[in-house]
């Protein structure tokens, strides 16, 4: 009972944030809508009406491309098992987890990073570098277009030491020069980007035939992750189970370990961590380098088994994205892949929200901006959902 | 009656931090407010100056309802606040800082009027005694003369009643008289002034009245007259309270700390510690008095590995002290109680029983193959809770959640956990309640007893009397007097803390 309760208290604030940014949401949804501005002065409650079934189609829209259609799982039930009936009706809610393995593997590294008080702002560029590297790895070790076991242990192994080089690099000079890991891990975002561009237009190597765009060659032809449906057309793959496992292991170190304690007590107190001998130098370190890592390991893996090439947007804005992930998810383990989880569905649902109802990806940005403000300011989410009214009546009374 | 507060109560979740208090105060009277933490002094003051509005109950002022909105209102209302962290600009002369936010303004521009300014100060400080240069720097006044500039602040914005938060805290003995002095010649001309402090004796000098909280209540009402510090301190704490330490004398034996010469730097590059040579020897308690900002703080800080010592030698057990690594420092016997427990003594956001083994995670037992071994640490937490009588719903809570007085309980639970040869306590009772100290001070006398070597670092003259065997006084970053026991009266120490050797 009490472990419900505690439960049910640590993601209060989260549930409610992530509700209340969507009934934002709707609101602007409504207010940008021309044709209901356009109602409002002749005819207001049509514009009402209107605006509100107009949120009304865009967030079911944003449902069924999250989760799925209700009318394709009727009719995949009525299809006796018919295999691409069933891929079709499932592959939204696929999709939702596929767009949330790189979220779960960056939100997990910024959140070592920020437990330890480094405010690690480079998950971008080290998801980059881990791609890069997972990508090599997979053009010299992948024999041909079948699973081995080897070429994926290369990949991964790539993939966080690319990850974990290029975190080393502000972790060194914070805990040497002070140097503030906000600006350094935001430049070194910015060259990481252009490393990777360098790459796929510079090296034939890695680039692919004919030589002309900014890609690399297609990576299914080296290596191929296992995917664990047993359905054609629907690429989940072995990235998300590794996904889960890093988080089950970073959630031992931190709470199990010797060394999470020390970057728990650094990020918490670093003047109580110094007091108790522990190395603040190698307490920054250890987590850029672990907070590196596994935005690496997650780069190569999205590279290597989801997208199956190396593309300059290959980051896109998950550095960000994670940031909010991490923060919502309070940086605990549980909680970001949750969140991920969550953000995956909308990210994923988005899209079907823009085909459908021509309203923008950029609203879900908008979307998450209003989360991570309304974490910021819990007293301001219960007291929106408290009752808006309460204050102002009692206002009047007086 | 000037001011009254009617039955106000405040709720916050989880604790009733006032329950129907009703405290008054007259024209030119001192209400001597006394309580431990946590007995709503804080609150109540804060509903006063209109920061906390109260769930029930009235303030009245000359018989008038009023309600404070915000800290303007209550500024209006003639009520000033001297909080007991001052608010003022270091570069600003006195002038600038007790005019700031109401300054007088001439031409059409509105600049800024400052031969008025002075004049008005000037014309202050005569009014009520309260001498201060009107042009002289605040970074370059001792924190005696800072207060002053708080309390003509308030007066400056025609406060007649004034509220002093545990005012004395920061100052000397003679700077706390001078003080008194200005309280009461500024009751004299009427100001009506709340005294709100934990120590005894001040409010039976100071006050006229003496209310005492205990709990979130009004535990009871007297007059100085009819008050005695122990009568006093039993209506805080709710139970008679031991007022003094008892020991027996102590067996000296062999020198276990040797400082010789030792000069430490402050974080400027100024010489902190100067020249500072002192033994203390297994079983004997040294305790170094002198005003906050002597160099204390850095010669601890030294002996405890925090910060690198400029030059001199300082032996441990006859084995020179590895200067800069805190761990080699308490692995080689040294308990250290640090003077701001908030910063360095614990953190917060982790649980009792992870600030217990905050600095022995790493020896084998609570430690197997880099991970914690939890079983182990709980067992180990849950005597200690129990030795230490630490009042925690479980080792689990945030020890943030726990009075200071629990926090520092839990602090010296583990630096006394593994083998000591020298306590260095610096300022261990810090702002805890009279039963607390008690307690505290009993650990360390203990220590003592069992044979290690104790250096007690406080600005408190009572705890430096109470608890040394002999008395080391640091002026200016020198020890410029170390007197026995009996040599020590407050007068003698008192003076040494203010730089006078006869």
């Amino acid at each position: 009972m009490s472990f419900l309760r505690r439960i049910g208290s640590a993601i209060r604030i989260p549930a409610l944030s992530i509700l209340v940014a969507l009934l934002v949401g709707a609101i602007f949804i409504v207010v940008t809508d021309i044709e209901v501005l356009g109602l409002l002065l002749s005819d207001p409650i049509g514009a009402l009406s209107l605006g509100i079934g107009r949120a009304a189609s865009a967030y079911s829209a944003l449902a069924r491309g999250a989760f799925g259609d209700p009318a394709s799982f009727s009719r995949a039930f009525e299809s006796n098992g018919d295999i691409n009936i069933w891929a079709r009706a499932l592959r939204p809610i696929v999709e939702s987890v596929v767009s949330a393995v790189p979220l779960i593997f960056v939100g997990l590294g910024v959140s070592v990073a920020f437990r330890t008080g480094i405010f690690n702002i480079g998950g971008a560029g080290q998801f980059s570098m881990g791609a890069i590297g997972g990508t090599i790895a997979a053009l010299v070790f992948g024999a041909g277009a079948t699973p081995a076991p080897f070429a994926i242990l290369m990949v991964m192994l790539f993939g966080v030491i690319g990850g974990a080089a290029w975190a080393f690099i502000p972790g060194f000079l914070k805990a040497r020069l002070g140097a503030s890991e906000v600006i350094t891990t935001i430049m070194l975002n910015f060259i990481a980007t252009n490393i990777l561009f360098f790459l796929v237009i510079n090296v034939e190597f890695i680039q692919m035939p004919p030589y002309i765009q900014p890609v690399s060659k297609e990576l299914s032809q080296f290596v191929e992750l296992p995917g664990i449906l047993p359905i054609e057309g629907l690429r989940l793959n072995i990235s998300i189970i590794i996904a889960l496992i890093t988080a089950a292991l970073v959630s031992v170190f931190l709470f199990r370990s010797t060394r999470g304690f020390e970057l728990r007590a650094a990020g918490l107190n670093i003047a109580a961590a110094k007091y108790a001998g522990m190395g603040a130098a190698t307490s920054i370190i250890t987590a850029m380098l672990i907070s590196g890592a596994i935005s690496g390991l997650g780069g190569a893996l999205v590279a290597v088994g989801t997208v199956k090439q190396l593309s300059p947007g290959i980051a896109g804005s998950v550095g960000f994205t994670a940031i909010a992930i991490a923060l919502v998810g309070g940086t605990r383990p549980v909680g970001v892949v949750a969140t991920a989880l969550v953000f995956g569905l909308l990210q994923n649902g988005s899209r079907l929200m823009q085909i459908e109802t021509s309203i923008p990806i950029e609203m879900l940005l908008f979307i998450q901006a209003l989360v991570i403000a309304f974490i910021a300011a819990p007293d301001l989410t219960l007291g929106i959902l408290k009752n808006p009214f309460q204050s102002v009546l009692r206002r009047a009374k007086k | 009656m000037r001011l009254q507060l009617q039955e106000i109560t405040k709720q916050f979740p989880g604790v009733l931090a006032n329950d129907r208090i009703s405290i008054s105060v007259d024209k030119g009277q001192v209400l001597g407010l006394l309580g431990e933490n946590g007995a709503g002094k804080t609150t109540l003051m804060n509903i006063l100056s209109g920061l906390y509005k109260p769930d029930s109950g009235k303030i009245l002022i000359d018989g008038k309802e009023r309600i404070f909105r915000d800290p303007a209102q209550a500024i209006a209302a003639g009520i000033g606040m001297v909080h007991q962290h001052f608010m003022l600009v270091p570069v600003f002369d006195v002038t600038e800082s007790v005019v700031l936010g109401n300054e007088p303004t001439k031409g059409p521009l509105g600049s800024f009027d400052r031969a008025t300014a002075r004049a008005q100060v000037v014309e202050l400080s005569k009014k009520h005694g309260l001498h201060v240069d009107p042009d002289a720097k605040i970074e370059s006044l001792p924190v005696g003369v800072r207060q002053r500039v708080e309390i003509l602040k308030a007066l400056y914005r025609k406060s007649d009643i004034l509220v002093l938060d545990e005012p004395s805290a920061v100052l000397t003995p003679k700077e706390t008289e001078e003080l008194f002095e200005i309280i009461r010649g500024l009751a004299k001309g009427g100001t009506s002034v709340i005294f709100i402090t934990h120590k005894l004796n001040e409010v039976i000098a100071v006050a006229d009245k003496i209310t005492v909280l205990r709990r979130g209540a009004v535990a009871g009402e007297t007059t100085p007259e009819k008050a005695t510090p122990a009568k006093l301190a039993e209506l805080m704490v709710g139970r008679e309270v031991q007022l003094t330490v008892s020991r027996s004398k102590s067996k000296v034996a062999e020198p276990v700390l040797e400082v010789k010469g030792l000069n430490v730097l402050n974080d400027a590059g100024g010489l902190a510690v100067s020249n500072v040579t002192f033994e203390v020897r297994s079983g004997e308690i040294l305790a170094v008095a002198g005003v906050q900002g002597n160099g204390q703080t850095e010669l601890v800080e030294a002996l405890t590995g925090l910060r690198l010592a400029d030059s001199g030698s300082v032996l441990l057990q006859k084995k020179p002290l590895p200067f800069g690594s805190p761990r080699a420092i308490a692995t080689a016997g040294v308990a250290h109680i640090p003077e701001d427990r908030n910063r360095d003594g614990m953190v917060k956001g982790m649980t009792v029983a992870e600030n217990y083994i905050l600095n022995t995670y790493h020896l084998p037992q609570y430690s197997k193959g880099g991970l914690l071994n939890r079983k182990a640490i709980a067992t180990a937490t849950e005597q200690a809770v129990k030795d230490f009588d630490v009042r925690t719903p479980s080792i689990h809570t945030d020890i943030a959640s726990l009075s200071g007085g629990n926090q520092q309980k839990v602090i010296v639970a583990r630096e006394f956990s593994q083998n000591v040869r020298l306590v260095v306590a610096a300022q261990p009772t810090r702002g805890l309640d009279v039963g607390s100290i008690e307690y505290i001070h009993r650990r360390i006398v203990e220590q003592r007893d069992a044979g290690a070597a104790v250096l007690i670092v406080s600005t408190e003259l009572d705890e430096v009397l109470a608890l040394g065997d002999r008395v080391a006084v640091m002026y200016e970053g020198r020890i410029i007097g170390i007197l026995d026991a009996k040599e020590a009266t407050r007068e003698r120490v008192g003076l040494l803390m203010g730089g006078i050797v006869k």
